[in-house]
């Protein structure tokens, strides 16, 4: 590694591709020399610069893993926002962006450790833009052929709200996914639409005397919801990691 | 410098005499949310200022509202650099809780519910400067924003205005408070952009 | 900003002055002796600064103040800090 392709040091990246993924959502995937591939879960800082000089720097969780200097993120417009109305509406293919990672050692899943495969049972539970770093866990899971068994627990608002819709709808070999909606869900669904409960969690998910290793993910107020009740059923704290996004 | 992001303009930030250097304007009111909120009943609220001979002048919630209050317009100034302009307070000024306290002491520390303090020259507080604020816009303050009651000291940078105000201290020297410590500016004179230390 | 992080966040800006990953290193709360990793902390992200918070006992364990010519950070809430090698 030479010293411009530290995760420290801020990179440019070019705009390759967008792709519309929710009405509020899109994933943007950026050519970034020198970004040297990230562990699933990993993290990136964005530095936006307005020509007085003025500059906002915000994270964004990366949805590729493994090598290469290829780069997915997906990004949730929120309204007022500074930063996040310009990479969803504003950003066009061949623009550029300076980014900084892979950042962040602790929320991420790794196929091996020291040569030994990991086979425990995984459990992701996300919230909207949350499913970002999971879907980076099911992608390195799959790339891998990895045989620990993962379950994923997708909380959007309607159907029309979720990310990497059609990639998860045909999940991989040795995943689960389980979906539930907030505001308004499928005709026929047998839940109805509402906030995710313990007993959603005790239902939907691996209970916790399989010891799970847990990744949650999503907005401030749904991490702290669901690492809450998932204690409550019984989940050693310390196998329960949390990646909060902000707001409520 | 680094890239410039082609249309990316930030919040706004125009030019304004009104608007000290670096500031942007807003029309909500952003949360300064450096930790959790405490949640303070007023039945349980006091207000107190104690000097170097140990007198303690205490206010309790019905006895604050009794004191002439007044009506205050202003500007704000954050240090993360949002301004808001023509804002409006109820309170009471500090001139009215001063005006039995004897002390020859010239700084103050602000003392919050919650832990917080800041420091401030005496001076900056009196002759119709700063007010206990309890109410924002016609409305109690919420906790979010200091209620049920913030110091209100508009000259200087807000993060002086101490939310959950409880009560102050006399004190010789001007020690720095919470925030000083952590490296904002002991005075935070926003049109001198006294920021950081 | 209203709701909190977690010390996941802190893995860029304290990139520029560590050379270990923070977030990975843990720490002892002076306040009330918890030890965690870092990135279990509850972080509140202001425009130019982070305030880093016990997650038992909510006390400030760390704040960074960023500028674009420096950076200050206060580490007076921790005892110790202990980084993987
Ligand atoms: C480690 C990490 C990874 C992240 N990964 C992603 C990601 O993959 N995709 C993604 O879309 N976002 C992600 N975020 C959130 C992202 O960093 C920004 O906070 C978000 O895009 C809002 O920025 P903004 O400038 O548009 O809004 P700001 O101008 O910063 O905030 C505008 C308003 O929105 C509120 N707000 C801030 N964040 C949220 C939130 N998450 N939900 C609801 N309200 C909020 C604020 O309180 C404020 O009032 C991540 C955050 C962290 C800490
Ligand atoms: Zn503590």
């Amino acid at each position: 590694m030479t010293d411009t392709d530290k995760p420290s040091v801020w990179k440019v990246g070019v705009v390759a591709e967008t792709r519309t993924e929710t009405a509020s959502g899109r994933s943007i995937v950026l050519d970034v020399p020198g970004w040297g591939g990230n562990i699933a879960g990993q993290h990136a800082d964005v530095r936006l610069t307005a020509p007085d000089g003025y500059t906002a720097v915000r994270s964004y969780s990366v949805a590729s893993a493994g090598s290469g200097d290829r780069v997915q993120l997906a990004v949730d417009r929120l309204p007022t926002g500074e930063v996040s109305p310009y990479l969803v509406d504003d950003l066009i293919v061949g623009d550029q962006l300076e980014i900084r990672g892979p950042l962040g050692g602790w929320f991420v899943w790794r196929p091996e450790i020291d040569g030994i495969e990991q086979t425990g049972p995984v459990q992701l539970i996300g919230g909207g833009s949350g499913i970002v770093p999971l879907v980076a866990m099911i992608r390195s899971h799959a790339a891998s052929d990895s045989t620990a068994p993962f379950k994923l627990l997708y909380s959007v608002r309607t159907p029309d709200d979720a990310f990497f819709r059609s990639e998860l709808a045909e999940p991989s070999r040795g995943l689960d996914v389980t979906w539930a909606y907030t505001r308004r869900a499928p005709d026929g669904w047998a839940r109805p639409a509402g906030r995710l409960t313990r007993a959603d969690l005790e239902a939907r998910t691996f209970p916790a005397n399989l010891s799970p290793a847990v990744f949650v993910c999503g907005p401030t107020g749904f991490v702290e919801t669901v690492a809450n009740s998932l204690v409550e059923l019984g989940h050693d704290p310390a196998r329960i990691k949390t990646e909060r996004f902000g707001g409520q | 410098m680094g890239i410039i992001s082609r249309g990316f303009s930030g919040r706004s930030r125009e030019h304004n005499p009104d608007l000290p250097p670096g500031q942007y304007l807003t029309e909500d009111f952003p949360v300064l949310s450096a930790g959790p909120t405490p949640s303070i009943d007023t039945a349980d609220w006091e207000f107190s200022i104690r000097t170097e001979s140990g007198a303690v002048h205490r206010w309790d919630w019905d006895q604050l509202k009794s004191l002439p209050i007044e009506d205050v317009s202003t500007d704000i100034h954050c240090v993360t650099r949002w301004s808001k302009f023509g804002t409006s307070w109820r309170g009471v000024s500090l001139d009215t809780l001063f005006a039995d306290v004897d002390t020859n002491y010239e700084y103050v520390m602000a003392h919050s519910y919650g832990g917080y303090t800041t420091n401030v020259p005496l001076e900056d507080l009196l002759d119709g400067k700063a007010w206990i604020a309890f109410e924002f816009d016609g409305e109690d303050l919420d906790p979010e924003h200091g209620g049920p009651a913030r110091l209100l000291i508009p000259h200087l940078y807000f993060w002086k205005s101490a939310k959950w105000i409880r009560g102050l201290v006399m004190m010789d020297d001007d020690d720095p408070g919470f925030w000083e410590q952590n490296g904002y500016h002991i005075y935070g004179d926003p049109w001198l952009e006294q920021r950081y230390s | 900003m209203t709701g909190h992080v977690d010390g996941n966040v802190l893995a860029g800006p304290l990139s520029e002055l560590f050379r270990f990953d923070v977030t990975t290193a843990s720490a002892r709360c002076v306040s009330c002796g918890d030890v965690a990793t870092l990135a279990c902390a509850m972080v509140y992200v202001e425009p130019a600064s982070l305030i880093v918070r016990c997650r038992n006992c909510d006390d400030v364990l760390m704040v960074v103040v960023q500028e674009p010519d420096l950076v200050c950070i206060e580490l007076r809430g921790m005892a110790w800090l202990q980084v993987p090698r």
